[in-house]
């Protein structure tokens, strides 16, 4: 698994639940070391590991956790520059949608060692999607759950999100768009590279 | 060629597609490949009026030559950078971006090359020379603005005297975007200038994930290189460090003088009194060697009792004497650990490179080791010379240094 995803994991608990609990998560999971190296390769046993440490020490079920760092990784001031990178998606939440096919190949692009979930939209109707997310995490629906709420807020957005369980080991996320802008949003400021 | 397009987003007939005119759409086929088509037409947008525009997307089956007229809002949607110049050379027209880049200042009926400079070719002077170079890549800078630079495509409009001039950023968009806050909508759906400056952002992010992993590498291979030369109990050089310091000072060719000195008694310490008062002798060792050394020297812990200091640029037989005997004295001292006083002396042997035609490390090491002998043999607690005649001359009269 890339460090990338190792890390977002550790700074989503660290944030959320302090240095200690963070400390506390990476010895229950016996990694012998205090920092993910978001540049590095780990075997996937490594974030099952990780995961699995943080629902024993934190006392949270996994899919809420999951979803909480979604929520992080796309709204916390810390991780700033994802929010900006996934808002390149689209000039509204209608486009961000329909970018998220192309997310994967979007970001091998970017770092192609960078594995993410397979994603796939469907329009059912105007409006009405569903979304099918495949991923070696267990969970990592979950996680895009999360993502997809906040980036929602982000673009003011008025969207009903629900997670219907998984078909054949994807996971089926179902979107209802009501509304494309229905409060005004965070501006998205196509220069703002200081954004930092 | 000839296959019909099938759009992914926007509608699959012509009453959807005219509904989608200004929005981005996809393109698609049966069967759906496993990598989207991203460039050229795949990416289209759509213009009115609508008879041109089925022809704009279904495209590649038009074979009349028929001049395709479009309305300002058309063009200005799908080249947002363009200007219309009239056979006199003013601005006629421009799109909504160009617009933006000159700001308060009007720029119809402004000379285009008054507003523009060709910088390649360079023989564009005036509008006729403009006009020679239809169809071919421009390089132009927005005059007022040096670092505003842009490629750009010169074509004749049909029936007609005027050159259509479409614009682009280049690789400049970055800095484009920043100096006249430009959105998505100042491009027209087809550019990828956004997947440019996403690019550019991640690019960044992962330039900077690198920067920090190489700064935390460096450190740590600092600090094991650091840890590998040295001497944890004593924090001294150790003997891989020596024998570096050695090859430098024996490769550079100045001078250098070599003291090896051994602990008197040191044993009785630790027997007596155990390997914490051992212990606690040898890091008191370790200070006054320090102490009595430069940055550029080398003091290092080669043994249980046994250090090695390295003087570099230092030659002078007297003050190398005075410098031995110094460090004779003050081991000397008792040193304190705990409830006890803990007694040691020391025995030196020093080389210098000047005996020597060519300074072996082997050798020096040897020659001071048995002067180092001499001194022990002698009652201990004195410095003594190895001399290129084999002697051993007892270093300390002239500090009147009593020799016990």
């Amino acid at each position: 698994m890339h460090g990338l995803i190792n890390k977002a994991i550790q700074s989503f608990i660290r944030d959320s639940y302090g240095m200690a609990s963070w400390l506390a998560v990476a010895r229950e999971a016996g990694l012998g070391f205090e920092n993910f190296e978001p540049m590095m390769s780990y075997d996937l046993d490594v974030t099952e590991r990780t995961l699995n440490a943080a629902v024993t020490v934190l006392g949270r079920p996994r899919i809420t956790l999951m979803e909480d760092m979604g929520t992080y990784i796309a709204s916390h001031k810390n991780t700033q520059q994802v929010r900006r990178l996934l808002r390149f998606g689209g000039v509204d939440f209608n486009d961000f949608l329909h970018s998220l096919d192309e997310m994967p190949d979007r970001t091998r692009l970017a770092l192609p060692e960078l594995e993410l979930p397979e994603l796939e939209l469907r329009q059912e109707s105007p409006g009405q999607f569903v979304l099918r997310c495949r991923s070696r995490i267990e969970g990592a629906g979950h996680v895009l759950l999360g993502l997809l709420r906040a980036t929602a807020d982000d673009y003011g957005a008025l969207v009903y999100l629900e997670h219907r369980g998984t078909d054949t080991g994807a996971d089926m996320i179902s979107i209802n768009l009501l509304e494309s802008s229905f409060a005004d949003g965070q501006p998205f400021d196509l220069g703002a590279r200081g954004a930092r | 060629m000839g296959n019909p397009l099938i759009l992914v987003r926007g509608g699959r007939d012509d009453a959807r597609l005219r509904r989608s005119v200004g929005t981005r759409i996809g393109r698609g086929g049966k069967p759906v490949p496993a990598v989207p088509f991203r460039a050229g037409n795949a990416y289209g947008a759509v213009a009115g009026p609508p008879r041109s525009c089925r022809k704009t997307v279904h495209g590649m089956k038009t074979t009349s030559h028929k001049a395709v007229d479009l309305d300002a809002a058309s063009l200005g949607r799908l080249m947002p950078l363009h200007l219309v110049v009239a056979a006199d050379g003013t601005v006629l027209s421009h799109g909504p971006t160009v617009g933006k880049l000159f700001g308060q200042d009007p720029l119809i009926g402004r000379p285009f090359l008054d507003a523009f400079s060709i910088r390649r070719p360079g023989d564009v002077s005036g509008i006729e020379d403009l006009r020679t170079r239809t169809g071919q890549r421009l390089f132009l800078v927005q005059s007022g603005s040096p670092h505003q630079t842009f490629r750009g495509l010169v074509v004749p409009i049909a029936a007609s005297d005027r050159l259509l001039v479409n614009l682009s950023f280049g690789i400049g968009v970055v800095e484009a975007v920043s100096a006249h806050h430009l959105t998505d909508s100042d491009f027209a759906p087809t550019d990828l200038a956004i997947e440019l400056l996403y690019l550019v952002e991640a690019k960044q992010l992962i330039m900077t994930e690198l920067n920090g992993l190489n700064r935390r590498l460096e450190g740590a291979k600092n600090t094991a290189e650091e840890q590998a030369l040295t001497d944890t109990l004593t924090g001294l050089r150790n003997r891989r460090a020596l024998d570096l310091a050695f090859g430098r000072l024996a490769g550079a060719g100045t001078p250098f003088a070599l003291l090896h000195i051994d602990l008197d008694f040191f044993k009785e310490v630790n027997d007596s009194l155990g390997h914490a008062a051992g212990d606690e002798v040898l890091r008191e060792v370790a200070r006054v060697l320090t102490s009595e050394t430069r940055k550029s020297d080398t003091v290092a812990r080669v043994g249980g009792d046994e250090f090695v200091i390295l003087y570099a640029d230092l030659a002078e037989i007297g003050a190398i004497s005075r410098i031995a005997n110094r460090i004779v004295e003050r081991l000397s001292k008792p040193v304190r650990f705990e409830d006890t006083t803990c007694h040691v002396s020391a025995s030196i042997g020093i080389a210098v490179s000047e005996t020597y035609a060519r300074p072996d490390p082997e050798q020096m090491l040897a020659d001071a080791d048995q002067a180092l002998y001499a001194s022990k043999k002698a009652g201990r607690r004195q410095a003594r010379l190895f001399r290129s005649d084999g002697s051993m001359e007892l270093q300390g009269a002239e500090t009147g240094l009593r020799v016990d």
